[in-house]
This record gives C-alpha cells, structure tokens and sequence, in this order.
C-alpha cells in the first residue's frame, strides 16, 4: 500500500459553529462585554507600541522573523526529521500525530502509562485546538490550567477568547465573582484588587504543583539543529509544570520549528514587545531532552499536523503558519474589539483567526471567517513576522462557496466593466434610474445616499448605505472644460 | 499487496512533502538586525530595566549580609562561593541530597548566581551552571536573591545567546513573577518567586 500523502484538513475547536455575523449579533449587542474588550485592547496596544518604539532595529527584526519561518515552511520535512533526531538523542521521546483525535489519545496513553491521574497544564493553543481537556475527562484524567486566565476560563465553564489572555472578557469584578463561586479555598473577603486575585490564584494552584507528577505543556518554539523546546510565560506556572513533575508532555504543532538556536535571537525579541507588550516577559524556559537530577525525567514530544500540511499545500496561504501566536492582529483589529473572541468559534480568533481556522478546516467549512475583516492592514502592520493577512483573507474569500445569484451578478458585472462603452451606458442608466430617488439625501452631510432597498437588494443596505450615482462623471465634466 | 499500516510519522512527511511540491525558492534571512550592543552604559541600562520590572537591585557584595540578615531559612546550591555566606546565622540548606518540592516551599528565600544577564531587556539567565544549581532551587522559594558579576552583563539579547550551551536547561528571568490576565494590566506575584532581588558586584569579585 502506497502512502496516503495528500495534504489534510484537521479537527478540533476551530471550526466556527456559526455563521460569524450571527454569532457576533449577542457580543455586539453586549455593552459589559465591549466595554471590556475595549478597556483591555487599548491598554495593550499602548503598552505594545511603547516598547516597540524604543527598539530602533524593529523593522529589520521583523524582516528576519519572516524570512526564517518561510525558511522553515520550505524547509519542514527535513527540519521535522532533524528536531526528531537531536530531541531523541538528547533523551526525549517523538510522537506524531495526524491529527486532534490521535494527538489526544498519545497524551492519555502516556499519562496512564505514567500511572497519573490527573494532570497539570501550561498554557498551550495547541491543547486548546485539539480539546485535549475534553479528551482527557472522558479517560478519567483530570486536567488542571494553571495559567491565570485559563483558569479563569475553566472554572467559569467558558472557552477562551483571546490568544495571549483567554479571560479578555472578563473584568476584574467578574473574575472575583467565579473565583467565589468556584475556588474552594477562595478567602471569603476575596477583593476585586488584580493583586488579591492573583494572591488566590497562588494559593489555590501550590499544593498541586508540587504534588503533580505529570504536567502538558505546548510550545512557542521547537530548534531543530538542537531538539530544544522553548515555554515563553509570565506567572512561573510553566516554570512550575516544566520542572517538578516527573513525566512532561508537550503537545507542539509542526509549524513551531526554528531552523538553529541562533534564531531565538530574532523572535525572542519579538514574541514578548509583540504580545504583552514588555520588553522581555517575566520567564522563559528551554530544555532539550532529559537532564539528569533536573526537571522531569520522562519527556515526551508531540508533533501535530491537524490541518498544517493542507495550509502548508497553498502557497498563497501558507504564511499563516509563520504566525507566533503572539495576538497582536487581535488587540488592533477593529472587529475583534468589538465582537470579541467567541465570536470566531475557533480556538484562534481575530484577524490570524480568520486565515488560519479555514485554511486548517477548508474554507467550505468556515466559510464565514474570511468575511470578518474591513481588510483595514492594521494587523499586517503590526504582525511580527509580516503575515500579510488583507492578502490571504481576499484570496480565501475567493475560495469561499458564493450564492449562484451572487456569482451570477458579478458574472454580469464583470462584463459591464470590461468594456468602456457598457460601462458608460451603465452609469447612464443608473443615474436614470435614481433620478427620482434624488429626494433621498442623508440628514446630516446631505449626500445622495439609500438606507434601505426593497428585498433582494436589501440584503446590501441591512448593513451599508447606497450611494446614489452623482449627477455628473468626472468624464462628463471633462469634456466640457 | 497488503503492507503494514503506514506510520503517523511517515504519512504526516509525505503529506508535507506533497504540500510543498510548488518547490518554493530558497530563502536568503537577512540579519541586519543589531547583534552587538554599542551602548557605553550597559550596566546603568540594566539597573534601569531591572528596576521598571520592579526587581530589587543592591551594589557591591557589602549588600549580601545586610540580606541575608532578613532570612532565617536560605536555599543554596552546592557550589555557592564561601565568601557570598560570609557571616550568615540562619538556617543553611544545601541543595545536597536535593531538597524535596515541599522542604523547598518551607525556605525563605534562595541565593544563587547566575550565567548571563542582558541589560536591554532587563534579563538574569540561569543555565544550571556554577553557583546556580538545578531549576526547583530557584522556582519555588518565594524570595530569590541573585548575584551578578558585572562581567556577566552584555547589552543585548544576540550576544546572550553566544554564550549559551542549548543542551542545559535554561530558565531566562526578567522580573519577579507576574501577570497581565486581569485586564491586560501587569501585577507581580503569582507562582514563581514574588520577590526578586539582585546584588550587582564587580568582576573580580
């Protein structure tokens, strides 16, 4: 039997159950949720800004981090092969899996085989992605987050809603208020202070870490020339996961490669001024293999397809897998403020969210995602490694399934504009049509303009408003000067 | 012809290898990013970082005692130099045989060195080397105490990672533990050492 080598789509949390429209409509309309959403980007955008401006390489930064990951795109079949060898010489164990299901079952099997049954867990998109949680309490496994925000989200029953921050959503009053309904050992006159929540948060997570003997993490980054992996974080609940259990899992797409040590020069500077918006966060962790009387003992490695190789097979849309999660493109996107994450039904939300949910599915099944941009650049501008992400999103909604009544318009269109003289004649026409519409000027900037269009066409003015063809072409005016 | 069931491992490479088969070019990485620092002022950048991440910094090895003096119960490493402890009454628990997760949670404070620091990010990096033992000493006592040689300073991140060995476990620090989960805004203390104090001393030292 011949290998089955085309390229395949994946499973998990990153298909979007709903239309997005439909599934932005109660987040739109939710005035907490976007007060919050706005609060939490704006401050991060300053913050983003501030340490970036001071970096006066930024752009070449930026320049290199692209180039590498297209590198390692090019490169990935024979980068995975070297990761392979050198964590395996170094005393990890490699496993592959196609796809979320298969991921999952590796990580059950070696926490049995481990003897566990519960696990700790390190903030990972990844895990996120292939509903290990879910996966892991139908085998009797209980998992454990222990970043501050993903155990925000697992105690209040909820799905993340932000790369960097799952709990963007929620503020500060509303986390006290899951904290008291949820957290056991939660003092009773808990504040709503960020202090006092992390305080309980410490508190309430101690005694499993140093008891837990085995913890799943993901991965920022995988080198290939040296089989590291890299845990880039903040609170020193990775730190505590990577190092006090004896068996350690971590679950890490095949995008994830470097090529060489060397390159974490680039995207160490990147990831944290891009993400958190600091200079450097608080604690980074990398180990390679197993180091004897440090750190876990049994290390164990999951290399996840799950849709990767058909992102990989379009080359239009392949820069998507460059993306380092960093959720810069979410805390500028003009859509993301206002909708939020859930919104995407994906694991990955905001403008990334919008190329790589459909480009890991298909796009026929998150056909919708495309769509949710006004294709501003803002996140172009600001990705680390340069996604050009307006890009992607117009050539996957070119993908995306159309209506046979709008392909047969833009049929017709397209004809029309092809030729000068239709065109004219076109113009001609539509100006003959709205002349009796000429009473219809919006209120305030008197403009020739339509707010509502009888069915079909109201399909269009539910959301914009028609602007009326003007009285004269600049053509027309031309040719009487 | 019936063969073996085709591995995970070997259908995820030919899927990617057939994902790939548009051939793209090779890729030339342009570096033209800063790998050496040309500030003169290194150290004093350091102290500025170190202090805005809200680290605690102390000059000269005099600062030691008067530390140390506050801890009654210190974790150190094996190999921490004699004259770091000079004058120490507390309580001294070598990390030798290694000390339990839970005796490490009982200790105050732990003091250890370091292997290199960078001063534009504000970053003490610990690569399990002299004077800094295994990743628990430093994880799990709630007050770490580092000495850094001003010798160990370079300015930026690139000339770090030169001196690095990717083999070692390798733990970066840039301030105390801390979170921005709670509306984006970054609050220190969460699960690793909440207080993070450093005793810059000079090279001979």
């Amino acid at each position: 039997m011949n290998p089955p080598v085309a390229p395949a789509t994946g499973g998990g949390r990153i298909r979007t159950p709903l239309p997005f429209p439909t599934a932005a409509k109660p987040a739109v309309a939710d005035t907490q949720l976007r007060a919050n959403l706005h609060r939490a980007t704006r401050t991060i955008r300053a913050k983003r800004a501030r340490v970036v401006d001071e970096v006066p390489d930024w752009e070449a930064l930026r320049d290199a981090g692209s180039a590498i990951k297209a590198d390692v795109q090019r490169r990935l079949p024979e980068l995975l092969e070297q990761f392979e060898a050198s964590a395996t010489a170094a005393g990890a164990t490699v496993h592959w899996a196609r796809d979320a299901a298969e991921a999952c079952r590796i990580v059950v099997a070696l926490t049995r085989a481990a003897g566990a049954d519960e696990v700790v867990k390190v903030k990972s998109m990844a895990t996120q992605e292939i509903e290990l949680n879910e996966a892991l309490e139908a085998a009797g496994i209980a998992a454990y987050e222990t970043d501050l925000a993903e155990l925000i989200v697992q105690l209040g029953d909820d799905t993340p809603s932000h790369i960097l921050v799952p709990a963007i959503h929620y503020n500060r009053a509303q986390i006290r208020e899951i904290f008291q309904r949820r957290m056991a050992d939660a003092p009773a006159d808990l504040s709503d202070e960020p202090a006092a929540l992390a305080e309980a948060a410490r508190a309430h997570l101690r005694r499993r870490f140093l008891s837990a003997r085995v913890a799943v993490s993901g991965a920022n980054f995988a080198v290939a020339d040296t089989g590291t992996l890299v845990v880039v974080e903040s609170e020193g609940n990775g730190r505590m996961c990577l190092t006090l259990p004896e068996t350690l899992i971590s679950v890490v797409g095949v995008e994830k490669l470097l090529p060489t040590f060397t390159d974490l020069e680039v995207f160490l500077q990147l990831l944290p001024r891009s993400s958190t918006g600091e200079r450097m966060n608080p604690y980074t962790s990398m180990w390679t293999g197993v180091t004897p009387g440090d750190g876990p003992q049994d290390v164990h490695i999951v290399l996840v397809d799950n849709g990767r190789s058909a992102v990989l097979a379009d080359p239009v849309g392949r820069p998507a897998l460059s993306c380092i999660r960093c959720s810069a493109c979410l805390n500028v996107c003009p859509v993301y403020e206002r909708a939020g994450g859930h919104a995407y039904g994906s694991v990955y939300p905001g403008p990334i969210g919008a190329i790589l949910s459909p480009q890991l599915t298909g796009v026929a099944d998150n056909a919708s995602l495309p769509y949710a941009s006004t294709l501003c650049g803002a996140c172009y501008d600001v990705c680390p490694v340069k996604i050009n992400i307006p890009e992607i999103l117009v050539h996957l909604r070119q993908q995306a399934p159309h209506p046979p009544a709008e392909r047969a318009t833009m049929r017709v269109l397209s004809w029309v504009m092809r030729s000068p003289r239709r065109w004219a004649a076109a113009l001609r026409l539509a100006r003959a049509g709205a002349g009796p519409l000429g009473a219809y000027r919006e209120r305030t900037t008197g403009a020739r303009t339509l707010r509502r269009l009888p069915w079909p066409a109201s399909a269009w003015t539910r959301s914009r408003d028609l602007p009326l063809p003007a009285s004269q072409t600049f053509r027309e005016w031309w040719e009487k000067q | 012809m019936v063969g073996k069931a085709v591995s995970a491992r070997d259908e995820i490479l030919a899927r990617l290898r057939t994902a790939l088969a548009d051939n793209p070019p090779p890729v030339q990485v342009p570096r033209g990013y800063r790998r050496v620092d040309d500030r003169s002022d290194v150290i004093e950048t350091l102290v500025d970082r170190l202090e805005d991440y809200r680290a605690v910094v102390h000059r000269g090895i005099d600062a030691l005692p008067r530390l140390l003096s506050e801890v009654d119960r210190l974790a150190v490493p094996i190999d921490v130099p004699a004259d770091w402890l000079a004058g120490y009454a507390g309580e001294l628990h070598r990390d030798a045989p290694p000390l339990s997760a839970a005796a490490l949670d009982d200790l105050d404070a732990v003091l250890t060195g370091c292997a290199v620091v960078v001063a534009d990010t504000g970053t003490i990096i610990l690569d399990a080397g002299p004077a800094q033992g295994r990743r628990a000493l430093t994880l799990v006592p709630d007050r770490h105490i580092c000495v850094v040689r001003t010798d160990q300073v370079v300015g930026l991140l690139p000339e770090a990672l030169t001196q690095l060995d990717p083999r070692a476990p390798l733990t970066w620090i840039s301030g105390p533990s801390a979170t921005s989960d709670i509306e984006l805004n970054r609050v220190e203390g969460v699960h690793g050492p909440r207080r993070l104090e450093v005793v810059l001393i000079g090279s001979g030292a």
